[in-house]
């Protein structure tokens, strides 16, 4: 179903059309449960937004996907000229900032580090949270590095760096309806940045929730999910750095 | 409240907004679905209507419209398909029957994101305002039909209603995406994660496999459709070329070069063919089941009919090019388009197969679901069969444009869907409301709606041939077409008959919510889960327990079975089920 492993092992069934009882219940008593039937339960839940996030990381592929076959149509198209009667090629490469694109691309790795980092964190969180319910029972150190918080900055940072890049372009010259390449550099870096915002988004909410008290897995989920859809978005954000210097 | 918490999507909503308006409930959610599209359907179709009036009688003076200028008749011409392929076709049986019926048919108590379900509803109602609102703006509504081709569609200054109407014509198509992109997202999900306990892939009912391939089809192709919309809009706005090469439009160079009218029909086409399979494969799914159902048989090759869905589903992402033979395409391109094209009518000839083999030698019903379940099996013949005519590339270039290709689609896209979203209305309104519809009346309906449909769409492929264009708004002082203006005159007749004919359905409907007779919780002896709850179902679907599913979804005619049926819950090894 997910694509990945979590570094604390969480037992469910592969599938429960083999019967063998109900799912392990993690966090219970938390009023936290969809209740009602009891299929839902804290290891199911984030099997299941897992799931949706890999389903909906789907559609936003097939966004790029369509963004992808249009350049390389449009680049690739000889065009008729009706001015001067030929065909021609108008597709002019356009000078991107590089060093900064990569300073951009550096801020963003680490932002994904931080991320995967904050994701550990809350994973061990979640799983000693039945221990620590314990009376008595304590866990000694429970000073963080505040990953998650690293990670927002990073995005914004990220973010800011892409607004400069936009300055340099205008600066240049470069707008976006001078050239199919500049509306395409345009167009990328303008849809990976609201699909990142949505990230920052889901981040700053993650946070909000541990603000308003609920509980650890439910933080969890929110998180984990957060992680792996930052770590497309690092992904995302190579192919189009790499698909515009292809492009160039 | 977009702040309301997946956690506590299950405890029973209080308010009346929470419970009717914002409700976090699949079946609310599934009824709010299911009323967009009928209040869109009217909208589009009395929009079809004053079409068929202005083509017999072009210089009329009609209410509210007044006489209706070519440019305006483009507009309703656009509005007309835009809003039934999306508000109505994929809204209805997806949106509608598959929000409402899919978790109950797998024993779920709710969609797996109940919050972005609501979200989804009221995302596709906003993108409904959005487009209703191109009507009232300065100009119009869009000239360019739901196709949107550019360089019509691709500048502002090319028409009346190319502005601002336009503009909100692909911000709403925009937004629909979206929201059928996280209705995809979690009917797909719902489907894999949330099935009941025994209910394996195929022990699913042949409906939720249809939408759930439908999801899987609208996942792929909305995104495609959202990039060239956005690609579009910023043609149009940001002064880029995408689409627009360099043109004149009124004596004037426009700004644009170099870009290619033809990317825009690709990237169209590549949402648009899968979207024809998005609209008519649930009618599939609700014929497969009622036919079954009515006929008191297994359903005839079960696997065989997922897998022609899968393959039709498949096939749909590989023939976009047929709507572009027209175009200037290679020839080479047009022959793989081509053959690929005809391709699907082999798993289209296995599901009618199949259900033939369905009803063959059956003790049917002739309910009134089950009517519109044989209609669809009938319209899907009579619309498929002129699809291998239309695919073959020397055929369709005689034919394309004209009223030929406009019998097709409505007969298989429109009406086929249509007849599926009525059987499915007909079977499941008993447990929706808990009230029978009546029968009488559904008769009356199913017989006008059929010999009106048929009445209308079979001699527009005789019109074609003898070649009127379709999207023209005038062609009665065109000498070569005087002599077709007799049988325009009778498709219009039966336009205004078979529309009038749905009122007796909207009148059955809603007496039928209000007044209709108490159902039964299994009113037509199914088998699936859904009848095997309260009607109507509670909060929950299934009152606090989650069902146990040990039969397949069409254990009908059962040797040796004290009834003529098992339900998908009755424990398998019991020689003689309880109840």
């Amino acid at each position: 179903m997910s694509t990945v492993t979590p570094n604390l092992a969480i037992k469910y069934p592969r599938t429960r059309d083999t019967g063998g009882g109900d799912p392990p219940s993690y966090g219970g008593g938390n009023g936290d449960d969809r209740g009602n039937g009891g299929a839902s339960d804290y290891g199911d839940r984030l099997r299941r937004a897992r799931l949706g996030l890999v389903i909906g990381l789907t559609a936003v592929i097939m966004l790029f996907v369509g963004f992808t076959s249009a350049l390389l149509v449009r680049k690739g198209l000889p065009t008729f000229d009706q001015q001067t009667n030929t065909y021609s090629r108008d597709w002019v490469p356009i000078n991107l900032p590089w060093i900064l694109l990569l300073v951009n691309t550096a801020v963003l790795l680490v932002s994904s580090a931080t991320m995967e980092f904050a994701r550990r964190d809350i994973t061990r969180q979640a799983a000693l949270a039945p221990v620590k319910s314990i009376p008595g029972v304590s866990l000694g150190d429970e000073q963080r590095f505040p990953w998650l918080g690293s990670t927002v900055i990073l995005g914004f940072g990220f973010l800011a760096g892409q607004f400069l890049v936009w300055r340099v372009l205008h600066e240049r010259h470069s707008f976006v309806n001078s050239n199919p390449s500049s509306s395409f550099a345009y167009l990328l870096f303008a849809t990976h940045a609201v699909h990142l915002a949505g990230g920052v988004i889901a981040l700053v909410w993650a946070a909000a929730t541990a603000l308003l008290h609920r509980p650890v897995e439910s933080r969890r989920i929110v998180i984990d999910v957060a992680a792996w859809y930052w770590h497309f978005m690092a992904l995302l954000w190579i192919y189009i750095v790499t698909l515009l210097w292809i492009a160039r | 409240m977009a702040t309301s918490e997946i956690v506590h999507a299950h405890a029973a909503p209080q308010g009346f907004i929470r419970k009717y308006i914002f409700s976090l409930d699949h079946k609310v959610i599934g009824i709010q679905y299911f009323f967009l599209a009928l209040t869109a359907v009217w909208v589009g179709m009395i929009l079809s209507l004053l079409m068929r009036i202005h083509m017999i009688w072009p210089d009329a003076n009609l209410p509210f419209v007044g006489h209706i200028q070519p440019e305006t008749y483009l507009s309703i011409l656009t509005m007309h398909g835009t809003i039934m392929v999306f508000f109505v076709l994929t809204t209805a049986p997806q949106g509608g029957f598959g929000n409402y019926f899919l978790p109950i048919q797998i024993g779920a108590p709710d969609m797996a994101f109940p919050v972005l379900n609501m979200l989804s509803f009221w995302t596709t109602f906003v993108a409904f305002v959005v487009i209703l609102a191109a009507f009232f703006v300065t100009g119009g509504a869009p000239l360019h039909g739901w196709t949107g081709y550019p360089p019509l569609s691709a500048m502002q200054s090319t028409g009346p209603g190319e502005g601002l109407g336009a503009d909100l014509w692909i911000t709403s198509i925009a937004i629909f995406c979206a929201a059928s992109l996280m209705g995809a997202l979690n009917f797909i999900t719902t489907t894999l994660d949330l099935r009941a306990k025994g209910m394996s892939m195929f022990r699913m009912p042949l409906t939720v496999w249809s939408w759930f391939i439908t999801a899987i089809l609208g996942l792929l192709a909305f995104g495609v459709l959202l990039s060239a919309g956005i690609l579009l809009l910023m043609d149009r706005n940001l002064g880029t070329s995408f689409y627009v090469p360099l043109v004149v439009v009124n004596g004037q160079i426009m700004g644009h070069k170099g870009g290619s009218p033809l990317l825009w029909q690709h990237l169209f086409w590549f949402f648009g063919h899968p979207e024809v399979y998005i609209a008519i494969l649930p009618g599939m799914g609700v014929a497969s089941q009622l036919l079954s159902t009515f006929s008191r048989k297994p359903i005839f090759g079960y696997k065989a009919m997922v897998y022609a869905m899968l393959a039709i589903g498949f096939l749909g992402f590989m023939v976009w090019g047929h709507h572009m033979f027209m175009s200037g395409m290679s020839p080479y391109s047009a022959f793989a388009f081509s053959i690929l094209t005809m391709g699907i009518g082999v798993p289209s000839a296995i599901k009618t197969f199949n259900w033939l083999g369905t009803i063959w030698g059956g003790r049917v019903r002739f309910h009134s679901p089950m009517l519109f379940a044989v209609g669809f099996v009938s319209l899907f013949v009579s619309g498929g069969l002129s699809g291998p005519f239309l695919a073959q590339p020397t055929l369709d270039i005689p034919l394309h444009d004209t009223a030929f290709v406009v019998g097709h689609f409505h007969l298989i896209m429109g009406v086929a869907a249509i007849f599926g979203i009525f059987a499915a209305t007909y079977y499941w309104v008993p447990k929706m409301f808990g009230r029978m519809m009546n029968e009488t009346l559904g008769r009356i309906h199913f017989w006008f709606t059929l010999i009106g449909t048929y009445a209308i769409f079979m001699p527009m492929h005789y019109l074609g041939m003898a070649g009127q264009p379709r999207r023209y708004s005038q062609f009665t002082e065109v000498a070569y077409l005087q002599h077709l203006i007799p049988l325009n005159r009778f498709i219009t007749y039966c336009a205004i008959i078979t529309i009038a004919a749905q009122l007796v359905f909207v009148i059955n409907l809603f007496w039928t919510i209000f007044k209709g007779p108490k159902a039964s919780d299994n009113p037509w002896e199914a088998t699936t889960l859904e009848w095997t709850t309260a009607t109507p179902p509670p909060h929950d679907n299934f009152g606090g327990h989650t069902p146990v599913v040990h039969n397949g979804p069409y254990e009908y005619g059962v040797p040796g079975a004290a009834r003529d049926y098992i339900m998908q819950n009755e424990p398998a090894t019991s020689p003689n089920p309880a109840h």
